[in-house]
C-alpha cells in the first residue's frame, strides 16, 4: 500500500488546523474507531494537528490550560460528564476550542454509562466496590481524595448524575454512534476541514454529523411486512433467524423503528436486533418513548392480560427503550 | 374546604405546621367524540370533581404519545390520566385499543424508572358518563394526594446540579 501525499507546494498553501480529543467517562471505543482510520488519518495529519489527544499521544490537563482561547481549531469529546473532573475538562475544552463536538455515543446522550442513572451514587459505588468481587480498596468505597493503603489518591468524586456534554456545556456538533462508523468519521473530518477552508458549508449550529436524518429501518435491506407480533423472543432461544425477514416481524426486539440511520444497518445485516447506538432519530425528543409507541403499535392483542403477557417478555424495559439515551431521555436528562 | 388563615407571623414561627396540604398537578388527555363529551356533561350537570385535573383535548386517545406523556412528568405533572372512548365505540376503530397497549407498556416502564404504576391511570367514559367521568377523576385524586409527590431525585433537574465546578487550587501534575 503506498501512502497518498500531497505535493509539498501544496500541502504548503494550505493551512494546518488543531485537533484535540478527549475522553471523559468512556470506554476509549471512539478514540479506537478514529485510529481505525488507519492509512487515511495519516494523511489527516497533513492537514490536521493533533494537539491534545490523551488517548493516543502523551500530554497533560497543564499543557490545554497554558493554551490561549480559541487555540484549538475542533475538538472531538467523548464520553459523558460523570465526575467533577469530566466538568472541568469540558469547561476547559468548551473555552479553548473553536468548535467542540460531541463525539460519540457518550457525550450525545449518556450511552451505557447512563443507564447509571437510574440508581444514587451511594448504589453505583457500593455496586463497584463490592467487596465479594474486589480487596483492593480493602472494604473501602472510595469517591474523591482518598488514603489508600498504597498512599494518598485524589480520585474525582461522582456526580449526582451522568451527564450530555450539551447538558454542561455548549456544544457546536454532535456526531452520533458506538463507536461512529469509521467511514462516517473520515466524512465529518472532511467535510470540517472543507468548512474551514472555506470551499465547504459550515454545518448549521447544533447539527447532527455523520449520520442520518431517517431511521435504520429505511438503511436495512430487510423485507417489511405488516408487523404482528404475539411474543417477544431472545435470538438465543431461536433455532434459526431469518435471513430476509425483518427482524421485528420475527419478534426479536429491534431498535430499527426510533433509531437514526447513517450505520450501515449492519447489525440487522449481520442477523442481531438494531440496539439504537446511534440514538434518537430527527425530530424524536425521546428514544424510549417512541420505540415503546413503535412496539406497541405491532403488538397483536387487544386485552389487557394478553398485552401484559407480550410485554413480560421485556423483561428489562428501560434497558431495552433506552440502551443509549437514558441520559438524555426526558425524565433522567436533567432538561428540566 | 379552604386551609384556614394563618397570620404570617405563626407560619413564620411553626412552618412544618402549616405547611400546605399537597395539592397534586394532574394531566388529563381526552379524546373529542368521547371522553370530552363526558367531562362536558359533567360540566353542564353541575357534577363537581376536584380542580387538580388539567385537561387536554386530543382527536383521539390514540394520538396520545408516549412522548406526551413522559413530557408532563418531566415539567411537574404528578399524575397522567389518559381517557377514551369504550373500545368499541371508538370512532377512529382499534385505536382506543392501541392507546391501551401503549398504556400498558409505559405504566411498566415508568415503574421501572421509579415513577409509581397510580400515577398513570386510564379510564373510559363515553358521552353519557359524565357521572362516571367525575367520579373517576375524584378516586384518581384521591389516589395521588395519598402518593404525595414525585421524589425529587427521579425528577432531576439541571439546576438542582451543579453545572461547572467550583474553582479549584491548581492540582500538582503528576508527571507519567
Amino acid at each position: 500500500m503506498t501512502i497518498q501525499v500531497a505535493a509539498p507546494a501544496e500541502a504548503e498553501a494550505k493551512p494546518r488546523y488543531k485537533l484535540a480529543m478527549y475522553w471523559a467517562s468512556a470506554c476509549g471505543g471512539c478514540d479506537v474507531a478514529v485510529l481505525n482510520l488507519g492509512m487515511k488519518l495519516i494523511e489527516f495529519t497533513e492537514r490536521w494537528e493533533p494537539v491534545f489527544w490523551p488517548a493516543a499521544m502523551d500530554g497533560k490537563r497543564a499543557d490545554v490550560r497554558a493554551m490561549d482561547d480559541g487555540e484549538i481549531d475542533v475538538c472531538l469529546f467523548d464520553g459523558g460528564i460523570r465526575t467533577d473532573e469530566d466538568a472541568e475538562m469540558a469547561h476547559l475544552l468548551r473555552a479553548k476550542s473553536k468548535v467542540l463536538v460531541a463525539f460519540g455515543s457518550c457525550a450525545s446522550e449518556g450511552c451505557i454509562p447512563g443507564l447509571a442513572n437510574q440508581r444514587s451514587i451511594e448504589h453505583v459505588l457500593a455496586a463497584a466496590y463490592d467487596p465479594e468481587l474486589n480487596d483492593v480498596t480493602d472494604g473501602q468505597v472510595p469517591n474523591g481524595p482518598w488514603e489508600s493503603p498504597y498512599g494518598e489518591l485524589h480520585l474525582p468524586t461522582l456526580q449526582v448524575r451522568l451527564q450530555t456534554l450539551a447538558q454542561v456545556v455548549d456544544i457546536d456538533y454532535s456526531v452520533p454512534g458506538c463507536p461512529p462508523e469509521t467511514e462516517r468519521i473520515a466524512e465529518v473530518l472532511g467535510a470540517v476541514t472543507a468548512a474551514l477552508d472555506g470551499t465547504g458549508p459550515l454545518p448549521p449550529k447544533g447539527a447532527v454529523l455523520g449520520a442520518g436524518t431517517s431511521t435504520v429501518c429505511d438503511e436495512c435491506k430487510r423485507e417489511r411486512g405488516v408487523k404482528s407480533i404475539k411474543e417477544f423472543k431472545r435470538i438465543q432461544t431461536l433455532a434459526e433467524v431469518d435471513p430476509d425477514l425483518c427482524l421485528l416481524e420475527q419478534g426479536l426486539p429491534c431498535c430499527g423503528p426510533a433509531a437514526r440511520d447513517g450505520c450501515g444497518a449492519k447489525c440487522p445485516a449481520a442477523g442481531a436486533p438494531c440496539i439504537g447506538c446511534y440514538g434518537a432519530t430527527q425530530g424524536v425528543n425521546d428514544f424510549g418513548a417512541r420505540l415503546l409507541s413503535a412496539y406497541a403499535s405491532v403488538v397483536d392483542a387487544s386485552e389487557p392480560e394478553e398485552i401484559e403477557r407480550i410485554l413480560a417478555g421485556l423483561p428489562d424495559t428501560v434497558g431495552q427503550f433506552y440502551r443509549f439515551s437514558l441520559a438524555a431521555s426526558l425524565l433522567h436528562g436533567g432538561r428540566s | 374546604m379552604t386551609a384556614p388563615m394563618t397570620t404570617p407571623q405563626t407560619s413564620a414561627m411553626a412552618p412544618a405546621v402549616t405547611a400546605q396540604p399537597f395539592e397534586p398537578l394532574i394531566l388529563g388527555f381526552t379524546c373529542n367524540w368521547c371522553s370530552y363529551r363526558a367531562a362536558d356533561l359533567a360540566g353542564t350537570s353541575r357534577i363537581k370533581y376536584p380542580d387538580n385535573v388539567r385537561l387536554i383535548r386530543l382527536m383521539c386517545s390514540g394520538r396520545m404519545e408516549p412522548e406526551f406523556i413522559l413530557e408532563g412528568f418531566a415539567k411537574g405533572a404528578d399524575a397522567v390520566i389518559m381517557t377514551g372512548c369504550w373500545p368499541e365505540d371508538c370512532h377512529y376503530r382499534i385505536q382506543s385499543v392501541k392507546a391501551l397497549r401503549r398504556f400498558l407498556f409505559l405504566r411498566r416502564m415508568l415503574s421501572d424508572l421509579g415513577i409509581e404504576p397510580a400515577r398513570l391511570q386510564r379510564f373510559y367514559a363515553s358521552a353519557a358518563e359524565g357521572k362516571r367521568f367525575a367520579d373517576e377523576m375524584t378516586r384518581i385524586v384521591a389516589e395521588v394526594k395519598a402518593l404525595g409527590p414525585i421524589p425529587p431525585e427521579i425528577r432531576v433537574t439541571l439546576a438542582a446540579e451543579p453545572a461547572a465546578p467550583a474553582p479549584v487550587a491548581e492540582p500538582v501534575e503528576v508527571e507519567a
